[in-house]
């Protein structure tokens, strides 16, 4: 049942006191006509209409959630508390420079700690997610290319197993998006990237790990290749959570990134946000920043402290109480913590998929990093059970899926990251529950392709969706 | 020093060994020797909860937090019901990723589906997204929205938050869009300008209602004009004025985008906010984002899904509408929790007594040397002009514990931005008159 069609008319509960001014009102021309129809409910309504919700909603905090390339890891409540102190949340942005200065530490220990991760020199944390880091750092690349008068650099070199959002960021820059293949190995084709690379590259997007799992051993030549071909290269850092304290994008001969403080640094996903995406960059690109936040002027005027700057991308500083969440993170794994939790992703990662090579197709040869991706086609042909089914079934098992359907380049794909924070008897119960479905796969297909069966709903008509859009509940429909 | 690593070293021995290697370092041979980092790295040691606690809240001391704020430009200081915090701290609302496998995230849908009404309905729009990251990401989104092959001009407001200006001057430099500042006239924007550039080219007007300086706009008539020139009229406005103040569906806008902050989410130096985006049914398919829409399941019960995902990165990679992804899902969650607590009637009274202040107060500025600059409805911000110097003003303000107005610059150099909401006392309007008095 919808909160509108809870509680009664008038029903509410009095928060605000009495004006205690002279009331004044919109003259007739500005004045709102059109009924505003909002819940009329009590507090004790709300209450329960909430925690109804949540029982019909899965969190890290409810069951496994190995969704590959998300990184659900365990969300420590030290964060949230940390994040509620009202001398964090109650901070106006546009305070004296003086009387926010441990905003400001917040922000620069911060980008102190993250640099030191990835090997990049400044950092801005301007772009609230991911996707909103990939298009800054396109921009930062855009603006180096126009501050030499090099005009013809329009493309984009993207390998073929990249998230959507890479190719996606580049068109929302004006580039077009060059598509280079993999190899047998799911590493990027040298020979095709060699072939693809010219005076019209503008920059390269790479995640490595890439979604494969695998670590492109071929980086330096990758990075290699781009830079000399006279373009940029840039790290998606959704994988970050494999590598940290082993090998840092900087030193990979990556010159931008972002790092996804909602993945790799514990901060919660919120049921699909807030996160946030700092992206870092090489001296030589740090002129091209979102306006400094470091700069005279804060506090007082919001001018731009270079020319070169490739502006704003978001309203004041970017989502201030995630990189607090992120801050208090890292200070707690420091220098020892950090580079254990990517070791034991991996090892993790490595276990999980060691339990399901006999019943999953693994595409590629060797380790894997922290996630990796099994291919469900043999299993389709003989049984009619696919990817979603086998996803589907692990729904009624109180787990969630891994990453179905991706990367495109493997069919039937699940692409499972099980992260450091799940302990050894979680990972073995999934594995337990995979090889049970794949039995069911054989032996009762039928009822795979029913599942899930124990969950508020069962499988929803997402076609009809689609072509009937019902966005928003109607009151006139409902006489109210 | 704290960790979230749970595994022992006999669990690690046996997974090494169901993985055929000896230690975990074998598990990276493949990375290139002479990459990999030949050092530990330069962070401190690992803390105890207890001592980051110390540090962190350390950190949070050094800000200064006022207990009396008159300073709002795009950041507002609204009464915040307590089931709000109560709600959005629910672990399995906060610890979900987006509703990618419906039927165990009907309870995640649902709120999105609700929180979409609410928008629908403040905005008097058809349709609603489930949120960008912030109200001046919205206004980019929404300008990017209009951009066909043939009208690639877009004309925006100088009068509209200078920061949204920004956010739209580096959209436009990365999408190649052309952008035309409407200039200002007295505070507002200038129609005659507007009805002299705009053409054929021009895919949208963008204007902000109440504008910067908090004055209602002509914002009927500028639709018109936009209208009549076959382009797309996006209003950015301020939800909680929404309640009293026309909505854009009334005043003809064929989007509507806003900050979602003022429902329910506290300043925090700025983030995380919220971006809505609202717009007519003809629009809906171009929407950036997630949307939820509702369906039946295989036993004909209701449920709700993500759908017209042929618009998103993931389906649709360099065709796809916007790059989004994550977006700002558990602040949309707050601000409906908020709405649903306040009620149409108690956001009536949370604008009411906004507008309301802000009169009494420029009313009380006026008689002791601050009047308004420029004449002109306006909803619950205002500027002045000082008759001493800003600086001078907001120190003495500071040091009876009031933030005061926020200074403008510039062309305005002197003037000051003043900002009510219902949590402003006459009592403290008062004795900002008082400490105004003295300087």
């Amino acid at each position: 049942m919808l909160i509108f069609e809870k509680g009664q008319k008038g029903r509410g509960s009095g928060i605000l006191p009495a004006c205690d001014v002279p009331v004044v009102m919109p003259g007739e021309k500005d004045k709102r006509e059109t009924d505003l129809h909002l819940p009329e409910v009590s507090e004790n309504d709300i209450s329960r209409h909430y925690s109804e919700l949540a029982g019909k909603a899965h969190g890290v905090n409810d069951g496994f959630y190995p969704l590959g390339s998300c990184t659900m890891k365990y969300n420590p409540k030290i964060n949230e508390e940390i994040a509620s102190l009202p001398g964090f949340t109650e901070i106006h942005p546009l305070q004296p420079k003086e009387t926010v200065q441990g905003c400001l530490e917040v922000i620069k220990t911060t980008e102190q700690y993250l640099c030191e991760i990835t090997g990049m020199d400044r950092m801005t944390f301007q772009p609230a997610a991911g996707a909103h880091g990939e298009f800054t750092g396109l921009l930062l690349i855009k603006a180096y290319h126009e501050s030499r008068g090099d005009h013809k650099r329009t493309k984009i070199i993207i390998p073929d197993s990249a998230h959507g959002t890479n190719p996606a960021s580049a068109s929302m820059v004006g580039y077009t998006v060059l598509s280079v293949p993999s190899t047998g190995e799911g590493l990027v084709d040298l020979k095709a990237l060699q072939a693809a690379v010219g005076e019209d590259t503008a920059g390269l997007m790479l995640t490595n790990p890439n979604t494969l799992g695998l670590f492109d051993k071929n980086i330096d030549i990758i990075t290699k290749i781009v830079h000399e071909a006279g373009g940029l290269t840039y790290y998606d850092g959704a994988n970050l959570n494999a590598v940290m304290g082993i090998v840092r994008p900087g030193d990979m001969g990556f010159d931008v990134m972002h790092v996804n403080l909602h993945k790799t640094f514990s901060t919660p996903h919120g049921g699909g946000g807030p996160g946030s995406g700092p992206v870092g960059c090489k001296k030589f690109l740090a002129d091209f920043l979102p306006s400094d936040l470091f700069s005279e002027d804060f506090g007082d005027k919001d001018k731009e402290t270079s020319i070169k700057s490739i502006g704003r991308v978001k309203s004041f500083y970017g989502n201030f109480l995630i990189v607090v969440r992120a801050l208090t993170y890292i200070s707690m794994l420091g220098s020892g913590g950090i580079p254990e939790a990517s070791k034991h992703a991996v090892l993790h990662a490595n276990y999980m998929m060691s339990q399901l090579r006999d019943i999953f197709t693994i595409p590629y040869e060797g380790n894997c990093m922290h996630e990796f991706v099994m291919s469900l086609s043999d299993l389709k042909k003989e049984t009619g059970i696919s990817a979603l089914d086998i996803a589907k079934g692990l729904l009624d098992e109180g787990i969630h899926p891994p990453t179905m359907y991706f990367p495109l380049i493997v069919p039937e794909a699940l692409m499972a990251e099980p992260t450091e924070t799940e302990a050894k008897e979680t990972i073995d119960r999934a594995v337990e529950v995979f090889h049970r479905l794949y039995e069911r796969a054989k032996s009762n297909p039928e009822a795979l392709h029913e599942a899930p069966a124990s969950t508020p709903v069962t499988r929803l008509d997402e076609v009809g969706a689609a072509r009937k859009p019902k966005l928003r509940y109607n009151f006139q429909d409902n006489g109210i | 020093m704290g960790s979230f690593v749970p595994t022992t070293e006999a669990e690690r021995q046996s997974m090494l060994s169901a993985i055929g290697a000896e230690k975990i370092e074998d598990l990276f041979s493949q990375l290139p020797g002479e990459m990999l980092l030949d050092r530990g790295l330069e962070l401190p040691e690992g803390m105890t909860e207890m001592e980051v606690r110390r540090k962190m809240e350390g950190m949070a001391g050094k800000n200064k937090k006022f207990t009396t704020l008159f300073r709002g430009a795009g950041a507002y200081r609204h009464y915040i019901p307590s089931i709000v915090k109560s709600v959005i701290s629910k672990e399995t609302f906060y610890t979900a990723y987006t509703p990618y496998q419906a039927e165990i995230s009907q309870g995640i849908l649902q709120s999105i589906f609700e929180f979409q009404t609410m928008i629908c309905e403040l905005t008097g729009m058809d349709a609603s997204n489930a949120s960008v990251y912030d109200g001046a990401v919205a206004a980019a989104e929404a300008v990017a929205m209009c951009r066909d092959r043939k009208k690639n001009k877009a004309l925006v407001s100088a009068a509209i938050h200078p920061m949204v200006l920004e956010t739209i001057r580096t959209y436009c430099f990365g999408s190649g869009m052309e952008l035309v500042v409407i200039p200002e006239r007295e505070g507002k924007t200038d129609l005659d300008f507007v009805k002299d550039k705009i053409d054929e080219q021009t895919a949208c007007v963008y204007m902000q209602q109440p504008n910067y300086y908090g004055i209602l706009e002509a914002a009927q008539e500028l639709g018109r004009i936009t209208h009549a020139a076959k382009a797309k009229y996006i209003m950015g406005v301020n939800p909680i004025s929404l309640s009293i103040v026309k909505a854009p569906g009334e005043y003809g806008a064929d989007i509507a985008v806003g900050e979602g902050q003022p429902l329910g989410l506290p300043l925090a130096f700025g983030g995380p906010y919220l971006g809505f985006m609202a717009c007519t049914s003809e629009l809906t398919r171009k929407l950036p984002g997630r949307i939820v829409g509702e369906t039946v399941d295989a036993r004909g019960k209701t449920g709700y899904v993500l759908t017209l995902q042929a618009r998103e990165q993931h389906i649709r990679r360099e065709k796809a509408s916007s790059n989004i992804c994550s977006n700002q899902a558990l602040c949309a969650l707050a601000a409906g929790v908020y709405m649903a607590a306040m009620g149409a009637e108690g956001l009536r009274q949370a604008a009411l007594q906004s507008m309301s202040k802000a009169h009494y107060l420029a009313g009380e500025l006026k008689k002791i040397g601050y009047p308004l600059v420029q004449e002109g409805e306006f909803f619950h911000e205002f500027v002045t002009s000082s008759g001493v110097e800003t600086d001078i003003v907001m120190k003495a303000l500071e040091e009876e514990g009031i933030l005061g107005g926020y200074p403008l610059s510039g062309e305005r150099e002197g003037q000051i931005l003043w900002c009510c909401t219902e949590m402003n006392t006459k009592e403290e309007m008062d004795k900002v008159i008082a400490v105004l008095k003295e300087v």
